[in-house]
């Protein structure tokens, strides 16, 4: 079980490497760019969804803290873009933490209810704050600055956001594979067989959902670094929609199958794009669609096919 | 004095009264019986002791320390573990996961140092799979230490239940009908586990159908009927008891 893991890692890290050295021209390294951002945020989530149990439809919401963190605090208050990335996450963290606390003491999906809510009442805050934020026009994000480096042309940013990848699969794979892992995914197979074992169940769903937060918030950031600019669609619920999607159909309880669905459903849009405005119908068509055909998501079922875990 | 004290336990839910004023008490190292015909309240009774119910009224006492309405996860900090009548295992996971799972609370659960991959958390968890896999042979699993736990056939996952609840390296055990549902020679089987489990010093507390199992097994022994204490003694004494008999026989018998 755990060395298909560790082979796909490697398997992840030798394409990421060779990647850039293959595609044709920098659109597709900007598409590739934006998949890797997309799957990390996807990886926290699933964590959340396929390890917990636990459903977020206000992911966006967190994407969009972190985004207007480097782009507010850096521009208004002079504050270093790495100590905003840094805050952004924090008030995700935090924010997560307060909502969830009274929510993880009652039994059910209220999460899903109550991220709903708060994902959209987010976007709304950026779009309203216009003298802070730019409201619906967006506003421009300096560049981010590494140790007097600063990160600006594409291939830079490739790395570095592959390097992130890597990391994070690596600290994900690790991560299901610990005492806190098992924790996560004993409370999602029996609530009350996990308590009677000692697992003090709302505080493990706390943390993962604040630290997918947290990861969501980073990756907000780092997007709207690389971008240069933010609007308020990096927080939509729609978005929130995507990233769910992205871990249904991918797989929910995979590592791979989070890269899997963040990878096909950034690729769709392009692919849709002649489709102009009936995306959100498409993205709806095709979860519901794996609902019913593959419930499992793409890469548990074609693992059991293989007859390897997943 | 006794490991476990029960004194005047009620639970009502709505107007049902599933418990009346239980009082009772276990010794330490001793294999306690609770038996009673369907709905007599064994099973919910184990849900208050083990903290998923919270008393009406009365006191549940775990070595002098009162521990009625404390949730079951501090319990399990102060040595209680327990099966489920109806199988709680986590199918989503393999069954050496599962019993390794019981072994939560003497594990280092850090989050950031599980996601760094820590030396001491890789040790430890190397340690805790011989360690599960060893406790799976005890329950006579050693053919499933591979597998995943929803490939298991049912009598096999009530022993998988047994092997996470001694993970936790219980001084209290409670069984939840570990008999039912399976065949004479599993019965036999679980009955020779049940003394093998007793035989460490574990106090075993067990609610079961099978009266053939209960009465050459149990120290002692408790009878409900409509949630309430109808007898409790030595196996001899209850069989004796004429209130046992009415409740089992019928009052003619």
């Amino acid at each position: 079980m755990r060395d298909p893991r560790h082979l796909g890692l490697a398997v992840l890290a030798a394409v990421l490497a060779v990647l850039p050295f293959v595609l044709p021209n920098s659109f597709y390294l900007d598409l590739a760019i934006r998949m890797a951002i997309n799957a990390i945020v996807v990886l926290g989530l699933n964590l959340l969804i396929g390890f917990a149990g636990q459903i977020s439809f206000g992911h966006a919401g967190f994407l969009g803290i972190g985004a207007y963190a480097s782009a507010v605090l850096p521009t208004h208050y002079g504050v270093h873009p790495m100590l905003a990335l840094g805050a952004g996450a924090a008030a995700a963290g935090a924010l997560a933490a307060a909502v969830s606390y009274p929510i993880f003491k009652l039994k059910g999906h209220y999460l899903a209810m109550a991220t709903l809510g708060l994902g959209i009442i987010l976007n709304i805050a950026f779009r309203n704050e216009a003298a802070l934020t730019g409201g619906p026009d967006g506003m421009p994000v300096p560049s981010l600055e590494l140790f007097s480096f600063t990160l600006s042309s594409d291939r830079d940013w490739y790395w570095v956001v592959a390097a992130l990848l890597v990391v994070s699969v690596w600290a994900s794979l690790n991560l299901i594979d610990s005492p806190f892992g098992r924790a996560l995914r004993a409370l999602h197979g029996s609530e009350v067989a996990s308590k009677v074992v000692g697992v003090d169940i709302a505080r493990y769903k706390m943390a993962i959902f604040v630290m997918s937060a947290v990861f969501a918030s980073i990756m907000g950031s780092i997007t709207a670094h690389y971008v240069g600019f933010v609007t308020p669609t990096v927080s939509e619920f729609f978005h929130s929609i995507e990233l769910v999607t992205m871990v249904v159909v991918g797989g929910m309880a995979s590592v791979f199958g989070s890269l899997v669905g963040a990878v096909l459903l950034t690729a769709l849009p392009q692919i849709l794009a002649t489709f102009e405005g009936w995306e959100t119908v498409a993205f709806g068509a095709i979860l519901i669609l794996f609902m019913i055909v593959l419930p499992r998501g793409l890469v548990p079922t074609l693992a059991a096919r293989l007859g390897k875990g997943g | 004095m006794a490991l476990l004290d029960i004194h005047d336990l009620s639970i009502a839910f709505g107007g049902v009264k599933a418990l009346q004023h239980v009082s009772f008490s276990i010794d330490s190292g001793i294999v306690y019986s609770v038996i009673g015909p369907n709905g007599a309240g064994k099973t919910t009774l184990f849900n208050l002791i083990t903290g998923v119910y919270t008393p009406t009224s009365g006191e549940i006492r775990l070595d002098g320390a009162a521990i009625h309405g404390r949730p079951p996860n501090e319990l399990a900090r102060r040595g209680m573990a327990r099966t489920f009548q109806n199988l709680q295992i986590c199918l989503n996971m393999t069954a050496l996961e599962n019993v390794m799972v019981g072994a939560h609370l003497r594990l280092d659960r850090n989050l950031v140092k599980a996601a760094l991959r820590w030396p001491s958390i890789r040790r430890r968890d190397a340690d805790l799979r011989d360690e599960a896999a060893e406790l799976m042979r005890f329950v006579g699993l050693d053919r499933y230490t591979r597998a995943r736990a929803d490939s298991m056939p049912y009598g096999a996952l009530k022993r998988l239940e047994i092997a996470r609840a001694l993970a936790m390296k219980p001084r209290i055990l409670f069984l939840d009908e570990p008999a039912a549902g399976l065949n004479p020679t599993e019965t036999l089987e679980i009955d020779a586990l049940i003394r093998k489990v007793a035989a460490t010093g574990v106090t075993v507390v067990l609610v079961e159908h099978d009266m053939k199992m209960v009465m050459s097994l149990s120290d002692r022994i408790l009878v409900l009927d409509y949630g309430r204490k109808l007898a409790e003694g030595t196996a001899a004494e209850v069989r004796q008891d004429a209130n046992v008999i009415a409740a089992y026989l019928g009052a003619h018998a």
